[in-house]
């Protein structure tokens, strides 16, 4: 029994060395004309942003089925292979040496999540191969020195707390309540919006939290109330969020404006909030006001025919700004291919591909226009963003 | 604190403890009999808001029949638990029994991700009676909130005369007392088991329904409700169903007020750690004293 074990253990080692060693050698195989250009994406399909995963997912593969009816790139087809993450590092971390060992993808779009994205950066970066993270953190791409390989998409509360403080300025208000959730996101929203109060002359009255796991918030708003702010401003995701308003109505705080996070920007928030959540203001991407964004707006068309073929195929009303940071993150890649010649080996290739993000003039994505630079791998500035107010379960924008 | 101010933390704090004592109740009464701690409690109360919110929204059946009918299936589904999972292990120990509750959770996890046609986003079934909050002695409480503690005071009641007065429930007492002596006497402890898992199930579906228009619901709300019911049971002492409710209460009463005295710099990102430390006081004072029984007994 023994020896049978010894050998056994003997024979599964073989096996795993021979795996190993064609991964080696096919790294010297080169990408010919007609070959498929294999693109990789980690989402959080399931867990606790599978709201942003699925509307990304289907972004993904609408883009990819367009390009492949239009004959693909230089004839090359283009084939999308999608993971999930359930929101689990350590799964995230397994799928991308999946994605970059086994499918030899050119380069990665995802994860969803800040938490997933930050810890496959080291996996990405030993590989060599570019990641277009559709995650909020800043983070992500700081120090940009040893983010070499990484890129992202979406505003940052760099990009979104300033727009909320400038519209609370104009508006005269200057005594604001925070509340945030103990999470990686409503823990990195409190601290900026602590740290940038003073620039726009308000004073911060109360600051609460609260936990996940957390099924009323009537005692935190109870302590807000006593404090007699003037607005709220609530960072959390979609339960958290919506329960603070919810909670801020049966406390009759009608007169106190609340604002959200741009976390909660999509369509479930609206439909489960009810009537709780009307008059909740909210930062948002120009998507979601795709037809009342000015021509002169160089966004204007990419909004327009992004809004239009996703809510095509998903139904009207299914826009949402996280597929459009997948929209915009997948069209850095898909322009880098469009560039690439034929007869790179796969190393060569993702070296090329990262390059050529890393080079992209201004790019007129759904989230704003883009500036990368080997500086910045955002490279988005202020005013790409409007405020949003819920009227009737609808996206107002607030001009 | 002003004195509404005080009002409004306890009403906070009772609205919490029903929740966390209506999820504590099942493992209670499942302790008691069968000494398994279900970790798939918090799950039947995710299954009885998602099914009401199911049978209301997409099936379009009115509000009254939809509950009653959400709570039997999650009954149902209760039952078929134990028949499926844990009797067909009865040879296993209570540790290994344990862990199948944690997998028949992340099952019905899983699956509520799944079939329901929202997938994985948050949703709210309709409020029983409203939203307009009830002015109370200047304190606010949602209608909502006072259907959950009022469902919350009721089950207690009723499960404590069930106990008490009825052949089935002084049969479930006795295996909760001793299930060698009471097998002696006659009573079949594996019907015991079945019925405990059956209630617990029921319990969970009744919280579900009745929580989910306030506190929202999705397909994974259940492992996080059941941390809280499990420790609302265990400073009950896992032991009546009216020491659960008095757990539930203790726990959310001190959330709550730990959010509203500000002890300098303790501001409520402490809430959660003044509450634990509240509770391993209760439970260190509490173990003493059994103890102490023990050793006189």
């Amino acid at each position: 029994m023994k020896k049978y074990l010894k050998s056994s253990v003997i024979l599964v080692l073989v096996v795993a060395l021979l795996a190993i060693f064609p991964m080696g050698c096919t790294q010297e195989e080169t990408i010919d004309a007609g070959d498929t250009y294999k693109v990789g994406a980690l989402l959080d399909l399931s867990g606790p942003c599978s709201n942003l995963g699925i509307p990304e997912k289907q972004t993904a593969e609408m883009m990819v089925d367009q390009i492949n009816a239009a004959g693909g790139i230089n004839g090359h087809p283009v084939e999308i292979i999608i993971y999930d993450t359930e929101g689990d590092n350590d799964k995230a971390a397994l799928m991308a040496e999946k994605l970059i060992n086994q499918d030899k993808v050119l380069a990665i779009v995802g994860p969803s999540r800040s938490g997933t994205s930050m810890h496959i950066i080291d996996t990405v970066t030993t590989a060599k191969i570019p990641l277009v993270s559709l995650a909020a953190a800043r983070s992500i791409v700081e120090p940009v020195a040893q983010r070499y390989w990484i890129f992202k998409t979406p505003q940052t509360e760099y990009e979104v707390i300033p727009e909320i403080y400038s519209y609370l300025q104009s508006a005269n208000i200057t005594d604001v309540a925070i509340i945030s959730d103990t999470g990686g996101f409503g823990d990195a929203g409190r601290t900026l919006l602590l740290d940038l109060a003073d620039d726009y002359g308000i004073d911060i009255v109360d600051d609460q939290t609260f936990a996940d796991a957390d099924t009323s918030m009537i005692s935190q708003v109870t302590h807000i109330k006593g404090n007699n702010p003037q607005a709220v401003v609530c960072w959390s995701t979609d339960k958290g969020s919506a329960i603070v308003a919810q909670d801020m109505k049966t406390m009759q705080m009608e007169d106190v404006l609340l604002f959200m996070s741009h976390g909660v920007a999509n369509k479930a928030f609206v439909t489960a909030g009810g009537d709780a959540v009307e008059g909740v203001i909210i930062p948002a991407g120009k998507v979601l006001a795709a037809d009342e964004v000015p021509d002169s707006d160089p966004q204007k068309e990419v909004l327009v025919s992004y809004r239009d073929d996703y809510e095509a195929l998903y139904g009207v009303g299914s826009i949402d700004t996280f597929g459009g940071h997948c929209y915009d993150g997948l069209s850095w890649v898909i322009l880098a291919l469009e560039e690439m010649v034929d007869g790179l080996t796969l190393a060569e290739a993702r070296d090329f591909i990262r390059g050529e993000i890393e080079s992209m003039p201004e790019f007129n994505g759904t989230s704003g226009v883009f500036n990368i630079s080997p500086e910045d791998h955002l490279g988005l500035g202020t005013g790409n963003l409007y405020m949003y107010k819920i009227v009737e379960g609808e996206w107002i924008w607030l001009k | 604190m002003s004195a509404d101010q005080f009002l409004q933390y306890l009403i906070s704090g009772l609205t919490m403890g029903s929740i966390y004592a209506l999820v504590g109740l099942g493992f209670t009464i499942i302790y008691a009999v069968t000494r398994i701690i279900n970790f798939a409690q918090g799950e039947f109360v995710m299954l009885g808001g998602m099914l009401s919110f199911y049978l209301i929204s997409s099936a379009g059946i009115p509000l009254v029949p939809a509950l009653i009918l959400s709570v039997l299936t999650a009954t149902a589904i209760g039952a078929i638990m134990y028949i499926l999972a844990i009797r067909t292990a009865r040879r296993a120990s209570v540790v290994s029994l344990i862990i199948i509750t944690i997998g028949a959770a992340v099952f019905f996890r899983g699956i509520a991700g799944e079939v329901f046609p929202w997938g994985v986003d948050i949703v709210r079934p309709p409020y029983f009676t409203g939203s307009e909050s009830i002015s109370f002695l200047g304190a606010y409480i949602h209608p909502q909130a006072l259907w959950i503690i009022g469902t919350t005071l009721g089950v207690m009641v009723l499960l404590h005369l069930f106990l008490s007065y009825t052949m089935v429930g002084k049969a479930l007492k006795a295996c909760a007392i001793s299930p060698v002596a009471a097998g002696m006497v006659g009573i079949n402890p594996k019907a015991m088991a079945l019925i405990a898992f059956t209630l617990a199930a029921a319990l969970g579906g009744i919280g579900g329904v009745v929580m989910a228009p306030l506190t929202l619901t999705y397909y994974s709300v259940g492992f996080m409700l059941g941390l809280k019911g499990f420790v609302a049971a265990s400073i009950g002492g896992f032991k009546s169903p009216i020491a659960t409710v008095v757990g539930g209460f203790t726990l959310g009463i001190v959330e709550s007020l730990a959010v509203g005295v500000d002890w300098g710099p303790f501001t409520s990102s402490y809430k959660d750690v003044i509450a634990m430390v509240v509770l391993l006081l209760i439970l260190l004072i509490r173990s003493g004293r059994l103890a102490a029984e023990e050793r006189v007994g």
